[in-house]
């Protein structure tokens, strides 16, 4: 016994900026941003993300056919929810109207597969039948807006599935290399009188170094693809579409031309979302199946890295119509 | 050796002439920016079986060549 996807959903904020809008405020163009990233705009929180996250639930939920009381458990997959605690996900069980244990996993850009690890662990032990899993981002929270090299590549949003027992999820891999400085956010110093010194410099900011990342990212998605691919007995030439995070579509390409995977198998939407961390894969996967791409008897496979450096990678067989 | 080598990989990226390119040559005059360099620092890797260092010191052709001399 696995799991199967049973209902997706997502949530956009309204409120959508274009690299036009952000020449007008950062040294930076169209041109620029577009020619690196593939990014043309994203949507921004002005309201908080508690919202958008319960809608992307919401969506999800309806989608599945199911009512909130019928939930054993909600996770949320985040870095950048509205409060430190409550978690998130309480706060989605509460608009909800929902009456199951809720958590808040942590694993950056990686977590929406991290939270189908957990969704499946509490499935096949029996602990829980139906999981409401949300990863959502308010990343332009996180970023230095004074910066152009990270804030132009960050958006907010939400995605959400709605996970019960069945055997769609063929095999699935996470994994961690425990390193802190390509990609981190540190807690802004507190007042503490004894509090470490070395916190007290940091100007809570997410930091990334882009090369970095890239050449990591790159090569963890050439790697995690193959290993599930072999884990599930799925030749490459049986793939419908990869649903990569939506990092950069540079890193995209970059690693479909080092895959045995067409090109045009890889989904991507970042155009008008940005990079929206954890969410990303659960938003294009909602929007492809919205879009009529992602159909009922297609293998897919998703593939997700982040700060951590976390990675981690699942290929599903779809039954959803 | 690695610079004919080199070139080759390099005109294979960017779909040229190994002819049109000049080891004196910068990223930037060969329009190729930092994400190219990554991803030609990957190949290189890979072609050469070494680890390089991305550094903002690699700014010419022939920096990429001299780094990979001292690996092989």
């Amino acid at each position: 016994m696995s799991i199967t996807i049973t209902g997706t959903g997502s949530s956009l904020p309204p409120l959508s900026v274009t690299n036009h809008d952000l020449s007008d405020i950062l040294d930076t163009s169209h041109e620029w941003i577009e020619s690196r990233t593939g990014i043309e705009s994203r949507h921004i929180c002005e309201h908080g993300l508690t919202q958008t996250a319960a809608e992307a639930g919401a969506n999800a939920l309806k989608n599945a056919g199911r009512a909130a009381d019928e939930l054993d458990y909600i996770l949320c997959a985040t870095m950048s929810a509205d409060y430190v605690t409550p978690a998130l996900a309480c706060l989605v069980q509460q608009e909800l109207g929902a009456s199951c244990p809720a958590l808040d996993i942590n694993a950056a850009c990686s977590g929406f597969i991290y939270g189908l690890d957990m969704a499946r662990a509490l499935i096949t032990s029996g602990r829980a039948k139906r999981i409401l899993l949300i990863a959502a981002e308010s990343m332009s929270r996180t970023v230095d807006w004074t910066k152009r090299e990270v804030s132009v590549l960050f958006g907010d949003g939400a995605g959400a599935v709605v996970v019960e027992e069945g055997d769609d999820l063929l095999a699935l891999r996470v994994g961690a290399v425990g390193r802190a400085e390509p990609l981190y956010m540190r807690r802004q110093a507190s007042n503490c009188p004894y509090g470490s010194a070395e916190t007290d410099d940091e100007d809570g900011y997410l930091h990334m170094d882009g090369r970095e990342i890239y050449r990591f990212a790159v090569g963890a998605m050439v790697k995690d693809i193959l290993s599930v691919l072999d884990d599930a007995g799925i030749s490459p030439d049986q793939v419908d579409y990869v649903l990569p995070h939506q990092a950069n579509l540079r890193i995209l390409e970059a690693a479909a031309k080092k895959l045995p995977i067409a090109p045009e198998k890889f989904l991507n939407n970042m155009r008008h979302t940005g990079n929206t961390s954890a969410a990303s894969i659960p938003i294009l996967l909602d929007e492809a199946c919205r879009a009529g791409t992602i159909r009922a008897g297609q293998i897919l496979v998703m593939s997700a890295f982040g700060a951590g450096l976390t990675t981690g990678a699942c290929i599903i067989k779809w039954s959803k119509d | 050796m690695v610079k004919e080598k080199v070139i080759a990989i390099l005109a294979e990226y960017k779909d040229c002439d190994a002819e049109d390119i000049d080891a004196a040559q910068s990223f930037e005059e060969l329009k190729l920016d930092s994400l190219d360099t990554v991803e030609i620092v990957m190949n290189l890797e890979e072609a050469f079986d070494i680890e390089l260092k991305i550094t903002e010191d690699l700014k010419t052709v022939q920096d990429v060549i001299d780094a990979i001399e001292k690996l092989v």
